[in-house]
């Protein structure tokens, strides 16, 4: 069973961008969520980490700030 | 003892990932350092003055850039920052922090990166409303109050992408007036929610866990603003420290000749890390090209004994 992933980003972060990349990169369906646009998604990605950076990744809740490429593929089994 | 590279770049912004394609079409054996891949460029905005391209994004110049360093596999570290540089006989020794690499020659082009603020409880509120990019962390800040840290283009750049999102933008500036393009000046004092606040220097960042209040001082006395979020934008600094033998100028930038060299034989260095005058996205890549191919010169007038 693959694990969900929700991935909050704004369209102007470079960072973001590489992470939706890396995720492609190795098939992993995602859910993209742009907080630019989406007040309370933005809000729920500040609760969720505590901060308020993006990209916030969520792997079935486990929470990556950041493109933490070593984070990412041990949480996801990569 | 680990492979003996050619060369060795270290980052790979537009200098190095430039260089690292002149290297590989000079079919030199050569490892891409870096600790991301687009340097500064990907943080840039709207570029409209690299030639060819009428109008370009930062990230979409920096991923063309990329593509065309992927389309010679290229051998690339990412995530490694290089932590320290030395000479051993005619080697270079470059240390990371996971590993050490040995190579003929080295090129330096990690470019640089935001100065911060250097006052307390700094790391506190960093990703907390303290952010050192409007581009992306903007948005996070719609209908809030903010502040932004300095006076020159980059101050202004972000003033002109946050007044469009946030209620109220302030600008700290330490200077008696704002510095910068006349043109962005103008569109920033335009706008009815931006306030300039000059001759102002930040004292504190006050909040539970987030940002909510900057201290400023002005003429001495103090006071403060209720903000939510801070964008510190007060200029940069090369990323030199791990390059500890190399003369470097005043402002920590590594010391180059007209073709690249350092004052350390075998060791170049190209783009914003070098005190070569005008920091732009074109000029870094002349340089980077500069220095691959007096790597490459170097190494063709060197004994292969000497190694």
């Amino acid at each position: 069973m693959s694990k969900k992933v929700v991935v909050y980003s704004t369209p102007t972060c470079p960072f973001c961008m590489k992470a939706k990349q890396y995720l492609q990169d190795n098939s992993i369906e995602f859910e993209s969520i742009d907080v630019s646009t989406d007040q309370a998604k933005a809000q729920e990605m500040v609760e969720k980490s505590g901060q308020m950076g993006v990209p916030v990744i969520d792997i079935e809740g486990e929470i990556v700030v950041g493109f933490d490429k070593d984070k990412i593929s041990s949480a996801l089994g990569l | 003892m680990g492979k003996l590279y050619d060369v060795i770049i270290i980052g790979a912004g537009p200098a190095g990932i430039t260089a690292s394609v002149y290297a590989a079409r000079k079919k030199m054996d050569l490892l891409v350092i870096t600790d991301d891949i687009g340097g500064q460029a990907a943080w840039s905005g709207d570029i409209e003055n690299y030639t060819g391209y009428q109008f370009v994004t930062g990230v979409e110049l920096s991923s063309k850039f990329e593509e065309h360093m992927k389309k010679y596999g290229i051998a690339v570290k990412e995530g490694e920052k290089a932590t320290h540089i030395d000479i051993d006989g005619n080697v270079c020794v470059v240390s990371t922090e996971k590993d050490e690499y040995r190579s003929k020659t080295v090129i330096i082009a990690s470019g640089k990166r935001s100065k911060e603020l250097n006052i307390r409880d700094e790391a506190k509120f960093r990703n907390k409303g303290l952010t050192y990019c409007a581009t992306c962390d903007g948005p996070l800040f719609a209908g809030k109050e903010v502040a932004i840290i300095g006076g020159g283009n980059s101050a202004l750049d972000a003033a002109l992408q946050l007044m469009k999102i946030a209620r109220k933008v302030f600008i700290i500036n330490i200077t008696p007036e704002l510095g910068g393009d006349a043109i962005m000046r103008e569109k920033v004092s335009a706008s009815d929610n931006v306030t300039v606040i000059n001759n102002a220097q930040v004292t504190g960042i006050q909040g539970d866990v987030f940002v909510e209040k900057i201290k400023i001082s002005e003429d001495g006395s103090e006071r403060e603003i209720p903000v939510q979020g801070i964008f510190v934008e007060i200029g940069l600094i090369p990323n030199s420290s791990f390059a500890e033998p190399l003369e470097r100028n005043e402002r920590g930038e590594i010391i180059v000749d007209s073709y690249n060299q350092t004052n350390i034989p075998g060791i170049f260095a190209a783009g914003d890390v070098t005190d070569v005058p005008e920091k732009q996205i074109i000029i870094a890549a002349g340089e980077g090209a500069k220095a691959a191919l007096g790597t490459f010169a170097y190494i063709s007038k060197t004994e292969e004994g000497d190694w």
